[in-house]
Order: structure tokens, then C-alpha cells, then sequence
């Protein structure tokens, strides 16, 4: 574990419920993180494992009603942002804290010039004029490698193709230098090529500007090409925490290794079909007391089923939450 | 823009034309009398020769063409005339009013200021209410504000205003005896007093006229308002640390009024339409009143050239709430 202290991001017991007429659903679990400076951290796990909730509940981004964050901490340049004003987080959000959405095509507001959105945080945080404000958002649409960008400005989202809205979309995130940059699912909307570029825009970004990046995906290759450290979750919760080179090569928990076997191999011979998971993941009415992940686990046993497994360290920087010891092939004991 | 409003009013006259063909045939076929309201003691001869003399013995190509020239040509010429003071000659032929022999033109003329107060006012005061309304009871779903907002919307759209307006009369006029039942048309406003009794007389059917507006346009409002503040961009906005304020009466606001603007544009015409009945309840002699009046007495040219009017107006209102569309909506191009 590194240092207390230095982390930019320190999430403590995130935990998130949604109170709707079916009961409530609970999405995110005790979830606990750190996130060091410069650092970039990969959050993997299916669809529905609490990876948008957990990062929306940070800043307060979730429509409240049904969502309500029960409990936790989430320190940030000495503040507890689940505890403070509106209007503090408020100053927070965009600009010490930027986000970047999935679906550049709707993230946008159509009836804008991409000019004025951008513009937007940079009068609202940094106190700009009018003029500096145009001057800052056209270095901007530059940065993020949009030709032209002065002329663009006064352009339409719908004028610009996929691949480009989410550039602006990154240049309203990154507008008023943040510390953190959170990116849910940035490329999964945009085709492979467009998607590579986009990586490579942000992996060049990230030198430049030294900024920490919680980077969520389903793709463990995006994972393996630009992660430090790697985060899995399940269930809204977090099964797995370790650096990039130690999960791929030495994966502990069940779910993370049948994750890395439905990656398809490009070379050796071609399996008969393609790896799945067997079984849906869960939606959960109650807080989890067994291990969410025990009915699709060939290892369960009974503890899994009567107690929820707490993080477990496995090596440096490494730790699982399973019942299951996988290097001893046993359960592990204590 | 430009070239399409050409355009589509170009292709709004073969339109305008063939309606009112198919007004002139319907009314033609209607088995109204222009002598039926007259006394009974007038011999069937002298009957005869009235309708001569209105010209209902031409064969109906010959009364429509006429009535097309006298009110597409002779009547904007008058109006040109009129307002710039033009002499361009000639003894024009007017439509007349089979029933006052006065042209149709002075009368609507005449009875326009009363609609367009009582009717375009409640309008605007219906918009006027219905927006803050519609936005708040989005912003606040299920709250009880949004929660009353429905059940007097509900009440507001599903009452008929000829019963609104009549409870009204019963309650205010009769009971608490504050304010006249009867709309006086002959009123002059011309110091602060009578102003108000000008104020009291309108209350009563502006009120009427804009629960019903209101009642439509605030459901409008709501729902176009709970579709977009749904919408991606809008947690976008947010997350760049926007303030709520801002988010919704910028961001969500401009967005959702593009769909109600259209629903008031389209409104207008109804507007006319449907005030026809108000109009008759507090006794306002506006355009409503006066094609009741020429209904009843078989005033074909009256009825004609009104009914027109409304097609003209909802053709054009068509077209008004079309560009403004273009206009608000930059990803709608018409080229
Ligand atoms: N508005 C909501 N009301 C009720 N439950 C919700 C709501 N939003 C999310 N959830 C629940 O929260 C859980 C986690 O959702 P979340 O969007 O965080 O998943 P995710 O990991 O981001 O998935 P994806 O990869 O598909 O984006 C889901 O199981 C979902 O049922
Ligand atoms: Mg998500």
C-alpha cells in the first residue's frame, strides 16, 4: 500500500442506494480506492457492476431521488466531497474534477455551439472574460487535435462527426486543468480506429498535464495498454485491486480470471467458440452478506455462501476479495 | 431559411385556393335561406327576387369567381389604398353582407380589437403561466406542486369553457356581484377609472380563455421539459460544474421550448376557433360572435369569408411554426 496521505482520490465505504418502487438496489457496496497522483486506473467489470454509479457518486452526479449515497468518504484535497456544500462541490465539479461520458453523440447539448459549452466552465471556474474564454477554448479544440479550432467554435455539435465530439468532450473536461479526470467508458461508443486514436490522445494528454485518470472500460486490452493499476468490480463491489502487470499475469479472484479468459487469443489455435461467463450478474436488494459472486463461481463453498469475503492483501499492492486461495488451490484460512 | 418560407407560401396559395372551393361548395350545398328570418307575411315572389338580387340565381362557377376576385383582388386593393393613401381607381365591388349589406372586411374590422384583446390576451397570459408552471412541475416531479398543477390542468382541459365561464358568471357576477356579466364592447377607456371598470369586465372571460391555454400548454411544457432533463447532456452540464439554476433554465429551457413553441404557434388559429363559444357566454361581439350571428341568418358571404380567414390563418401558422422550428433547432436545415 502506498503512503497515506499522498493519494489525490481517496474513496473510503462508498456506498450507494437506489431507492426505487421495486425496493431498493443496492449498486455500490463499501467500495474503497486510492487514486495516486498521475496515476491511471482501470475500472473493469461487466455491465451493471456499479462502475458508473461508484464514479457518479463521487461527485454527486447522481439524480437523488432514487439515488442516495448511504455511507462512506471520499477525501479530496482535504475536503470529505460527500460532506460538503452544493455549492463547494459544485466548484469541484469541472474543475478540479473533470468527466468524460460514454456516448459523445448525446453527451452534448445540440442547440450550443461547441464554443459556448466550452467556454462554459472556463467563465464559471476560472473567472475569464469573454475574450480570454474564446482564446482558451480554441488552444483547447487544439490540444485535443481539432484543426481549425477557431473557426469550429461556433460549430454545432451535430457538425461534428463521433470521434470529434468526444474530443471536445475531453477538452470540457480537461478546460480548467483538472487534478482527476474520470472517463466512463470514453471509447465504447466509437468505432476501433477512431477508439485508438483517442487513446493515444489521452496517453500523450496525461504526460503533458500530469493528471490522475480513473479510466472505466470493459475492454481488459485498453486495460493492458495504458493502466498503472487495475481495479475489478463486481456486484458493486471491488473483487480485485492490483497493478496492471501482476492482474494480467497473476489473477486471483475467480470473476477477474474468467474476465481475462473470455479475452479472445489472436494467435495460437482458435477455441471452439468464444469464452463467456455463465449467468447474469446480480441486482441486489440488500446489502450483499454472502459473496455476490458465489452462484457463478466454480470454487464456492459454504463460506461463500454465509459471509461476504473482505479484501485480503495477496502480494505488494495486490489484494482479492475471494474466500478462495487460488494459489493454494483451497480456502483460505483466517 | 429564406427560399424555403418562399417556397412554402408559394405552395400555400394552390392550398388556400382549394379550400376555399371546398368552403364555397359546402356552404352551397347547406340548406340555409337568406330570407328564412324574415317575416312570414312576405309573399314567395318577393322572397324570389331577394335572392335574385344577392345574386344566388348565377350558376355557382359565376359566385365563386366572384367572390375570389372581390376578395383576393378588390380587398387588399382597399386595403392598399387605405393605408397608403393611394388612389388606384375604379368602383370595386365588395363582399357584402347579405344580412347589414355592409362589406364583410369593415365588419371583421370592427370586431377585431375585442377579439384580439380578450382572446390574444388570455393567450399570452395562458403561455405566461403555463411555462413557469410546465418547467417547475418537471424540475419537481410528483412533488404536490406538480401534483395540484395536474389536477388543475386536468380540470382546465377537460371542462368545457362555456361551463368555466358560466360558473364564473354565477359566482362573481351573481353572488358577489363583482364583476359585470356582460362584456361591454362600447366602453371607452379614457381615464384611470374607467380603465378599471375596462380591467373588471375583461377578467372574467381572459380568465376562462387562459386556464383553458394554460392547462394545454403547461402539459407540453412538462413533458417536453421531463424529456430532456433526462438527457446525457444535461449530466454533462452538471459535471462541468454548472450551476443548477443555469442547467435548467438554460440548458433544459432552450431545448424543451422548441417542441412547445411549434404546439403555441399551432395554437394561435384554434385560438380564434375555439373562443367562438367563450365569446358568446360573456357576450363579446368579437369575430366568434359575428360568425354565430351569420350562421344563424344564412349570411353566406359572412360565413365564407371568416371561415377563410381561420384556414388562412391555420395554413399560416403551419408555415410560422415550421421556420421557427428552423430557427431554434440549429441541427433542422431547410434548404
Ligand atoms: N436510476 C437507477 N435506478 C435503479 N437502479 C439503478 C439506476 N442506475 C443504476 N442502477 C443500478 O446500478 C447498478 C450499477 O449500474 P452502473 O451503471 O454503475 O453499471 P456499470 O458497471 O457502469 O455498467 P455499464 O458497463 O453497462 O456502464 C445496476 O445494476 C443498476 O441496476
Ligand atoms: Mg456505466
Amino acid at each position: 500500500m502506498p503512503d497515506e496521505g499522498t493519494a489525490v482520490l481517496d474513496v473510503k465505504d462508498l456506498t450507494t442506494v437506489f431507492q426505487t418502487r421495486q425496493g431498493n438496489v443496492h449498486a455500490v457496496n463499501a467500495v474503497s480506492f486510492e487514486l495516486q497522483p498521475g496515476e491511471l486506473l482501470g475500472v473493469v467489470g461487466e455491465s451493471g457492476s456499479g462502475k458508473s454509479v461508484t464514479m457518479m457518486s463521487l461527485i454527486g452526479l447522481l439524480p437523488s431521488p432514487p439515488a442516495k449515497v448511504a455511507a462512506g468518504h471520499v477525501r479530496f484535497a482535504n475536503s470529505d466531497l460527500l460532506k460538503v456544500s452544493d455549492e463547494q462541490l459544485r466548484s469541484v465539479r469541472g474543475a478540479e474534477i473533470g468527466f468524460i461520458f460514454q456516448d459523445p453523440m448525446t453527451s452534448l447539448n445540440p442547440v450550443f455551439t461547441v464554443g459556448f459549452q466550452l467556454m462554459e466552465p472556463l467563465r464559471g471556474h476560472m473567472g475569464l472574460t469573454k475574450a480570454q474564454a474564446r482564446a482558451r477554448a480554441a488552444e483547447l479544440l487544439d490540444l485535443v487535435g481539432i484543426s481549425d479550432a477557431k473557426r469550429r467554435l461556433s460549430d454545432f455539435p451535430h457538425q461534428f462527426s463521433g470521434g470529434m465530439r468526444q474530443r471536445v468532450m475531453i477538452a470540457i473536461a480537461l478546460a480548467c486543468d483538472p487534478k482527476v479526470l474520470i472517463a466512463d467508458e470514453p471509447t465504447t461508443a466509437l468505432d476501433v480506429t477512431i477508439q485508438a486514436q483517442i487513446l493515444e490522445l489521452v496517453k500523450e494528454l496525461r504526460h503533458k498535464l500530469g493528471m490522475s485518470i480513473v479510466w472505466i472500460t470493459h475492454d481488459l486490452g485498453v486495460i493492458a495498454g495504458i493502466a498503472d493499476r487495475v481495479m475489478v468490480m463486481y456486484g458493486g463491489q471491488v473483487v480485485e485491486q492490483a497493478p496492471v502487470r501482476e492482474l494480467f499475469a497473476n489473477p486471483q479472484h475467480p470473476y477477474t480470471k474468467a474476465l481475462l479468459e473470455t479475452i479472445p487469443s489472436v494467435r495460437g489455435a482458435r477455441p471452439e467458440k468464444l469464452q463467456v461467463i455463465e449467468g447474469q450478474p446480480p441486482i441486489l436488494y440488500d446489502f450483499p452478506r454472502s459473496c455476490s459472486f458465489s452462484d457463478r463461481c466454480a470454487h464456492a463453498f459454504e463460506s461463500c455462501r454465509s459471509q461476504n469475503p473482505p479484501a485480503f492483501a495477496v502480494g505488494a499492492d495486490h489484494t482479492v476479495s475471494c474466500h478462495w486461495n487460488a494459489e493454494a488451490g483451497a480456502p483460505r484460512n483466517g | 431559411m429564406f427560399n424555403y418560407t418562399i417556397r412554402r407560401s408559394l405552395l400555400a396559395v394552390p392550398t388556400l385556393l382549394l379550400i376555399s372551393l371546398i368552403i364555397f361548395l359546402l356552404l352551397d350545398l347547406a340548406p340555409s335561406d337568406p330570407t328564412a328570418n324574415l317575416p312570414l307575411t312576405i309573399p314567395p315572389e318577393v322572397r324570389e327576387k331577394i335572392r335574385q338580387s344577392l345574386g344566388l340565381g348565377d350558376p355557382i362557377y359565376i359566385r365563386y369567381i366572384l367572390w375570389c376576385k372581390q376578395f383576393f383582388i378588390n380587398e387588399p386593393l382597399n386595403i392598399l389604398e387605405h393605408i397608403f393613401g393611394w388612389q388606384i381607381g375604379g368602383d370595386r365591388l365588395r363582399v357584402l353582407s347579405w344580412q347589414t349589406r355592409s362589406p364583410v372586411v369593415d365588419l371583421i374590422v370592427q370586431r377585431l380589437p375585442q377579439t384580439l384583446w380578450v382572446v390574444g390576451l388570455s393567450y399570452v397570459l395562458g403561455i405566461v403561466i403555463a411555462v413557469p408552471i410546465g418547467v417547475i412541475s418537471a424540475y419537481r416531479q410528483y412533488s404536490w406542486f406538480d401534483q395540484i398543477g395536474t389536477f388543475i390542468s386536468m380540470v382546465g382541459f377537460s371542462v368545457p369553457t362555456f361551463f368555466t365561464g358560466v360558473l364564473l358568471i354565477v359566482i362573481f357576477s351573481v353572488w358577489l356581484g363583482w364583476f359585470p356579466s356582460i362584456y361591454d364592447t362600447t366602453h371607452q377607456v379614457t381615464d384611470w377609472s374607467s380603465f378599471l371598470v375596462q380591467v373588471k369586465q375583461m377578467i372574467m372571460p381572459v380568465s376562462v380563455l387562459a386556464l383553458f391555454n394554460a392547462a394545454q400548454i403547461s402539459r407540453y411544457m412538462r413533458a417536453s421539459m421531463l424529456d430532456n432533463l433526462n438527457q446525457d447532456y444535461v449530466r454533462t452540464a452538471r459535471a462541468k460544474g454548472v450551476r443548477e439554476r443555469i442547467v435548467v433554465l438554460v440548458h433544459v429551457l432552450r431545448n424543451s421550448l422548441i417542441p412547445v413553441t411549434t404546439v403555441i404557434a399551432l395554437g394561435v388559429p384554434q385560438v380564434f376557433g375555439g373562443a367562438i363559444i367563450t365569446e358568446q357566454v360573456f357576450k363579446v361581439n368579437g369575430l366568434g360572435q359575428l360568425l354565430i350571428i351569420a350562421i344563424q341568418g344564412g349570411d353566406v358571404p359572412v360565413v365564407q369569408t371568416l371561415t377563410f380567414i381561420f384556414a388562412l390563418l391555420i395554413v399560416l401558422f403551419n408555415l410560422i411554426a415550421d421556420v421557427l422550428y428552423g430557427v431554434l433547432d440549429p441541427r433542422i436545415r431547410y434548404d
